[in-house]
């Protein structure tokens, strides 16, 4: 498998914890569920180190952690089984090759991995193409500002939170919105959008922006 | 790229069904160049995937094929990464349709010094350029379903409000609308219209039963 000479994580507990959550993936139904709230935020780090040191270990554990959610993201779509596991695996093979563009102080590991997985879907499912906002002309290159990278992370933290205590139908309106079982014309419709859950998250972002730019 | 703010942004429920990726090329042609050139709408799309990113998450995994792991480290390092074409004028997302800048396009004049070059054609959406003289009214154009006239250069004004570049305009069918440029400089637009798509679905479902189609 060409795992040999290439450098492995340390074994510390959050890697260790990163694998039983692969192995016990399958009987982790409640969404509350500490230990995935608890591992929410070593993800990008395991991004860094791919970036970094090519790390395979820490992308086994990405790859533990995140294909089978791809994949059942993908079904839930539409896709069959087949097209699911092999465009999870595809999406997987950009994480790698894309990870020197993850930027930690813009989106969380879940987030990024999300856009990909998304645009993998247009493609294998609609035949389409999606047109991407230019990059901004500063890029990930700079080295991330641990202060911006906490803020964004305790951000996410509450946007999941938050989502995780909407009122059932709510959150699965919300669903439907990303399996694409609800047109924006029905999304437009919907009054009960939740949107107030992700307006700190809209300012962060803009003040992210708007600084980075000045 | 934009000398004065934008005023006219997209709203959360076509932002939403950008992030989601569930939009026809066509509109998401429009608002992948506007959020090249509006920061508020940037910041809401990268929360909205937020939302995306979290609704992946949540969901209960399902089982890869034992040699998954295998078969992707297989695969690595072996997809090709383009990189965009940087444009002077226009966002790069929208260059890449075009072929160039805004001064290479190859016009269609409509009458009255309008000019139309359509750049995608879907079978749910079709964007075009849309060139209006300044001072000159844009033919009434009977759009059915939703519309986005997104500024490129110059300025136009009709019943909703003032559009520089930059803004997008977003209007359905219910609104009657005529755009009038403004005086002082020609004014272009991005204006991507939903296709009449549903009398022809409906007749097809009419046409089923007879030929088992
Ligand atoms: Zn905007």
């Amino acid at each position: 498998m060409g795992m040999i000479g290439i450098q492995t994580l340390e074994k510390d507990s959050s890697l260790n914890s990163a694998m039983d959550d692969r192995v016990v993936s399958e009987d982790l139904k409640d969404k509350a569920d500490p230990v995935t709230i608890k591992t929410a935020d070593q993800w990008g780090s395991y991004l860094e180190a791919i970036k970094s040191t090519h790390d395979v270990a820490a992308f086994e554990a990405l790859f533990g952690h995140f294909a089978p959610r791809i994949k059942s993201f993908l079904l839930k779509s539409g896709a069959d089984t087949n097209l699911a596991e092999e465009c999870a695996q595809e999406v997987m093979v950009t994480v790698w090759n894309k990870a020197h563009l993850f930027d930690p102080t813009r989106a969380s590991a879940a987030t990024w991995i999300f856009t990909i997985a998304r645009n993998k879907k247009i493609d294998a499912l609609r035949k389409a193409s999606r047109p991407e906002p230019d990059e901004l002309p500063w890029g990930p290159d700079h080295e991330p500002d641990q202060t911006d990278v906490i803020a964004l992370q305790q951000e996410t933290d509450r946007l999941g939170r938050a989502l995780a205590e909407l009122p059932e139908k709510q959150r699965k309106l919300i669903e439907r919105a990303y399996f694409g079982d609800l047109s924006h014309r029905e999304l437009a419709d919907e009054t009960g959008l939740p949107l107030g859950t992700i307006k700190s998250r809209i300012r962060l972002a803009l003040e992210k922006l708007r600084h980075a730019m000045s | 790229m934009t000398p004065q703010p934008i005023t006219h942004h997209i709203d959360d429920a076509l932002l939403m069904a950008y992030s989601a990726g569930t939009l026809p090329e066509a509109f998401s042609l429009a608002i992948a160049t506007h959020i090249s050139m509006c920061d508020e709408c940037r910041a809401t799309l990268e929360s909205f995937d937020a939302v995306g990113g979290q609704v992946m998450e949540d969901q209960s995994p399902v089982t890869m094929n034992d040699d998954a792991f295998a078969k992707t480290m297989a695969m690595v390092g072996k997809q090709s990464i383009q990189r965009p074409k940087p444009a002077n004028d226009i966002p790069s997302v929208l260059a890449g349709y075009i072929g160039g800048s805004l001064d290479d396009v190859e016009w269609r004049a409509l009458g009255g010094g309008i000019k139309q070059k359509i750049i995608l054609a879907g079978g749910d959406a079709t964007a075009r350029l849309l060139y209006i003289p300044a001072g000159q009214s844009a033919p009434d154009h009977g759009h059915s379903g939703m519309e986005l006239t997104l500024v490129l250069r110059g300025a136009f004004k009709d019943e909703t409000g003032h559009y520089r570049a930059g803004d997008i305009e977003i209007t359905d069918d219910s609104v009657e609308h005529t755009p009038i440029a403004d005086m002082g400089e020609d004014c272009v637009c991005l204006a991507v219209t939903e296709a009449p798509i549903r009398f022809t679905s409906v007749f097809y479902r009419a046409l089923q039963p007879f030929f088992k189609i």
